[in-house]
């Protein structure tokens, strides 16, 4: 068909989280420019499939932007060189006829492959587990409109929480930090009533969770906000940093 | 960082001040004036020390987050379009730190130790105006300070407004006033002060 595509691909092969990996070539033909990335993988693993070897590892779920999982990182940026979007959102009318695309992993430390390009991001998990909720009894469900919230709070707060936890943060800082992801887990909740009583320890737990994960410290480069797909800001950060000061001064907790 | 950073900003405007005082073209008398004020005032003095407590600090500490920040992407990525998401110099504090770190030994050896360490400015055998027409005849002395300027430059125009957002504070009203404030600080104060060696050295003040 016209328009298709001859693709080379250098992709990070690692057999587990143990050994080294490397990158691999693989040529692609005849890809539809209207096929996402994500198709782009399933057609070559079907050809990797029948020729009896081991497909590509990569992660997804939703394929409509939602979930997080589809992590790549593709010719140095995550996502591909889109902005506001994730993996499974990018299309191959992004590339053209001849292109070579390195797909690499997530890189950090905190991040271990566990093949080829999925990663272990539980490291979230455990920050989440450490303050992002809320455990205080807010009894049965009130009338609407009962607890009084600005708009420009709730507007906010669901920018905040429309963090899907990708990491694509972590993967395009230059010091694998994981600022913006737990500034949105934090602001999301602070910003809103019924988070106030455990705004202190909430931010003290989740940033000690954090550091004890091995991610590296915000320098302010901007990179995260600038890759986010949801388009996370680094107000959150400062709103996290801010309250986090606020917690360590303020708290009567050592 | 940012505490220190911004003591350090607060240092610089008072370093750039006094040295200006060469820029009345009285031969330094204003300005050595201004230099033995400095240097022998008691409270001036004390916050000698604190400065070099801070910028110690300021090292050590900008040391030990490059040490950890690296640490934390252990496997570096092939392919790394860094362009495409962040300002160069937002990427190089560290270079630019180092770069300047080693400026300000070579600056210590040349002002500082001479000031405090020998008795030729005490004295009245030599005057810090003198010694500063002195050490800028040297071309490659001044090109090397102009270079370290253009550092200090980009190293300010990250480090200003960074240290704001570090200590949280960010608002939709005064964070576009400090990003302002921060560029034009990142400009003028290093362009005041790579323009003393070039003045010097140009003869354009006697
Ligand atoms: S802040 Fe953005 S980039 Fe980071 S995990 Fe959330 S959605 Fe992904
Ligand atoms: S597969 Fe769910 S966001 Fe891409």
């Amino acid at each position: 068909m016209s328009g298709n595509m001859n693709l080379t691909l250098k992709v990070w092969r690692q057999k587990n989280t143990k050994t080294n990996g490397e990158l691999v070539d693989y040529k692609v033909n005849e890809i539809s420019p209207d096929m996402s990335f994500l198709e782009m993988f399933d057609v070559l693993n079907e050809k990797l499939i029948t020729e009896g070897k081991d497909p590509i590892a990569f992660d997804h779920d939703c394929r409509e932007g939602i979930c997080g999982m589809c992590s790549m990182h593709i010719n140095g940026r995550p996502h591909g060189p889109l902005q506001g979007v994730t993996t499974c959102q990018l299309h191959m009318r992004s590339f053209k006829d001849g292109d070579t695309i390195v797909v690499e992993p997530w890189r950090a430390q905190a991040f271990p492959v566990i093949k080829d390009l999925a990663v272990n991001r539980s490291a979230f998990d455990r920050i989440i587990a450490a303050g992002g909720y809320v455990s205080i009894n807010t009894g049965n469900a009130q009338d609407a409109n009962n607890l009084p919230i600005s708009k420009d709070n709730a507007d906010e707060a669901f920018a905040a929480a429309a963090c899907i936890g990708c990491g694509a943060c972590v993967a395009a800082c230059k010091n694998a930090s994981a600022m913006l992801f737990v500034s949105a887990k934090v602001s999301q909740l602070s910003l809103l009533p019924q988070g106030q009583p455990e705004k202190q320890s909430r931010v003290i737990n989740m940033v000690a969770q954090m550091d004890a994960e091995g991610f590296g410290s915000c320098t302010n480069t901007g990179a995260c906000e600038a890759e986010c797909p949801k388009g996370i800001s680094l107000s959150n950060i400062a709103r996290m940093n801010r309250e986090f000061i606020g917690a360590e001064l303020g708290s009567e907790k050592y | 960082m940012a505490i220190t950073g911004l003591f350090l900003i607060t240092f610089l405007i008072v370093h750039c001040g006094i040295n200006a005082l060469i820029f009345f073209n009285d031969g330094g008398e204003s300005f050595n004036k201004g230099a033995e004020f400095m240097g022998t005032n008691p409270l001036i003095r004390t916050m000698e020390i604190v400065l070099f407590i801070g910028l110690i600090l300021h090292i050590v500490k900008g040391f030990s987050l490059w040490k950890q920040n690296n640490n934390a992407r252990p496997i570096k990525y092939a392919v790394q379009n860094g362009a495409a998401n962040s300002k160069w110099y937002s990427r190089s504090m560290g270079i630019l730190g180092t770069l300047l770190l080693m400026f300000l030994i070579i600056h210590l050896r040349h002002f500082w130790v001479i000031s405090r360490f020998t008795d030729e400015i005490t004295s009245g055998k030599e005057t810090l105006f003198n010694e500063m027409k002195e050490v800028f005849e040297h071309l490659w002395i001044v090109v090397l300070y102009v270079l370290a300027m253009v550092s200090l430059a980009y190293h300010l125009m990250h480090g200003f407004q960074s240290a704001f957002q570090t200590l949280g504070l960010n608002h939709k009203k005064y964070t576009p006033l400090i990003k302002g404030v921060g560029f034009w600080f990142s400009i003028i104060i290093p362009f005041i002060f790579a323009m003393m060696p070039i003045a010097m050295h140009f003869d354009f003040i006697k």
